[in-house]
């Protein structure tokens, strides 16, 4: 089933961590397989913030070398991070796989990720100036609490709780989506891709790669090979309507902006609320009362619609 | 069956017309039926096991720290106290509350709900003063409901019966399935709306999506706007005095009434070049229909 939630405010910051928690929290029933957070704060110029796992969570309990494993592979990233001339200003971890680096670089962003991810079992979560993406299995408030994500103060978030269907419970599968290599972009996607395979044969072959068997992560390639063709957001999520075959409802965060889209047979939810400085919208109505408990008015967009906020 | 020509309509009495063009396809029977064709009767059905409620007797019930479980197994245990009038407090957004009222009872939310909302209600009249999410109303029998915001999707699915009411605008698939009963629509509606509805009413004072009415079996829907597209079998027909007459009726009941009247409506109804009961034993056509 899975539920999707976001909110932007307009020129100011807010405590979107512990916002985007009690929304997704919300919508536990949704999903309870797991977690995912994409919200965006200030970046400082020229610093990324890089998030990466060097191991599932399950792979984890696998056995007693893991955590040399995970640590050699650790220690690999940080090597090829230092070929690429990067410079790591800030180094945090999570748990034993989970890790955030502030990093500083002049190289090409795109080569250097994919460096990166050809380490077995590293994969990058995020790669961006504003974007923070946290993903992990367990409900909202289990992978708020394990990553600090409460103190969080930014201008706008989108989130995802997942039921999986159609791929494994693990940290790949679950959303958001970093729209590699695109900094700053993200997706979530409550829904069903039909013709995922044929789309995800025509982005391979623009050299697109994929992480995991997941649908939803095509949104994000689609969405990435769009913008770096100088694809407006709102053009991007007109067109994946016509493109993109089956039923789905999904959001899109750049660093500056929040997007949705539903499809041509609006059979996935989405209630929406606006106000002057402040859009919030879920999967139901119960995760926008978790921030908004007075009464509002409310919608539901319709089939095809396409909304684009600025932040 | 065939679909029926102009020529066959102005050879028709105003009875048979109004049967041809889907107002009415059979002997009306039960329980809703006859509550929303006989006003007057003074005979009612009641389950054997309905509490005894008295409407002056009112109560209010802050659901806030409830589940939906706990809510609505409390407003049976005010309806067997013989509360007649509940007033819900802070319901935001809770899915499921009210569902399986199967007696007359006055039932206000203070605020919205979310999925299924009053659901397999058969008698009470339900005001809502907020939204609803998706499936308001769902399988309804008999009863009211007044929403007095917006609605979301499958508003009305399966509807028997009843009157269903969204002052706001509603999401897609409106009155899908609908087998009976009245919804109206003060603003727009989705698409696949009427998606198909097999018997009953519908009226969108509004816009209506694309696809409108798509594989209807039977039934009318009145569109007071814009229509997106009509779907598969869904066919104009001819807007009488006596759709006219329900029209005003039933809209003004309900505060809905356009400034311009309700000439300008349009009605849709099914074109019947799907069918194909004709074709069916008449057991088999009990079954389906």
């Amino acid at each position: 089933m899975c539920g999707i939630a976001g909110l932007i405010y307009k020129g100011k910051s807010s405590n979107v961590g512990s916002e985007m928690t009690a929304m997704l929290q919300a919508l536990r029933h949704r999903g309870p397989d797991s977690t995912g957070f994409a919200v965006y704060g200030q970046g400082n110029p020229g610093e990324y913030v890089m998030r990466f796992v060097t191991a599932e969570q399950e792979e984890m309990a696998s056995g007693y070398d893991m955590i040399e494993i995970v640590a050699g592979r650790l220690a690999e990233v940080e090597k090829r991070l230092a070929e690429h001339g990067v410079e790591v200003k800030d180094r945090q971890a999570a748990t034993d796989y989970a890790h955030r680096f502030v990093i500083s670089c002049d190289s090409d962003m795109e080569s250097l990720a994919r460096h990166i991810e050809d380490i077995e079992g590293v994969e990058i979560m995020s790669l961006g100036n504003g974007l923070e993406l946290i993903k992990d299995l367990g409900d909202a408030t289990v992978v708020s609490e394990q990553y600090g994500l409460e103190s969080f103060k930014g201008t706008h978030g989108l989130g995802h709780t997942r039921m999986a269907t159609e791929s494994d419970v693990d940290i790949r599968s679950a959303h958001p989506y970093w729209a590699f290599p695109y900094n700053d972009v993200a997706v979530v996607h409550n829904g069903q891709i039909t013709n995922y395979w044929l789309m995800r044969r025509q982005m391979e072959r623009k050299g697109h790669r994929f992480m995991s068997n997941c649908d939803s992560e095509l949104l994000a390639v689609y969405t990435a090979d769009n913008l770096a063709n100088g694809i407006s957001l709102e053009d991007s999520l007109k067109s994946s309507i016509e493109e993109i075959d089956g039923v789905f409802t999904y959001l899109v965060a750049t660093s500056d902006s929040l997007g949705m889209a539903k499809d041509t047979m609006a059979a996935k939810p989405l209630v929406l609320y606006e106000s002057d400085d402040l859009i919030a919208m879920a999967s139901e109505e119960v995760s926008i009362r978790a921030i908004l408990p007075q009464e509002i008015e409310t919608t539901d967009p319709y089939d095809e619609e396409v909304r684009v906020w600025q932040a | 069956m065939a679909s029926v020509s102009d020529a066959d309509l102005k050879q028709m009495t105003q009875e048979e017309r109004v049967t041809a063009l889907g107002m009415r396809t059979d002997q009306l029977t039960g329980r809703a039926m006859r509550i929303e064709f006989n006003p007057d009767e003074e005979e009612r059905f009641e389950y054997p096991w309905a509490p005894a409620v008295d409407f002056n007797k009112r109560t209010e019930l802050d659901v806030d720290e409830m589940t939906s479980t706990e809510v609505n197994t409390r407003i049976r245990e005010l309806m067997a106290e013989g509360y007649g009038t509940i007033v819900i407090k802070n319901p935001r957004g809770k899915h499921s509350l009210g569902v399986g009222i199967l007696t007359k009872l006055n039932l206000i939310f203070e605020g919205s709900l979310g999925y299924f909302g009053v659901g397999l209600i058969d008698g009470p009249n339900v005001t809502i003063n907020g939204r609803v999410g998706w499936s308001c109303g769902e399988n309804m029998l008999a009863g009211t409901i007044v929403v007095n915001k917006n609605a979301g999707s499958t508003f009305g699915a399966a509807i028997r019966g009843g009157d269903l009411v969204s002052k706001g605008s509603v999401g897609s698939r409106t009155g899908i399935d609908q087998k009976g009963g009245t919804i109206l629509v003060g603003g727009n509606t989705g698409a696949l709306t009427g998606f198909m509805m097999q018997r009953g009413r519908m009226v969108i004072c509004g816009n209506a999506g694309k696809n409108l009415g798509d594989s209807m079996y039977d039934g009318t829907i009145y569109v007071g706007g814009e229509i997106q597209s009509l779907g598969v079998d869904a066919v104009p027909g001819e807007l009488t005095d006596l759709d006219k007459a329900w029209l005003t009726r039933k809209l003004t009941q309900y505060g809905l009434m356009p400034e311009k009247g309700v000439d300008h409506f349009r009605k849709i109804v099914a074109g019947r070049q799907l069918w194909n009961y004709d074709n069916l034993e008449p057991s088999e056509k009990k079954i389906v229909l």
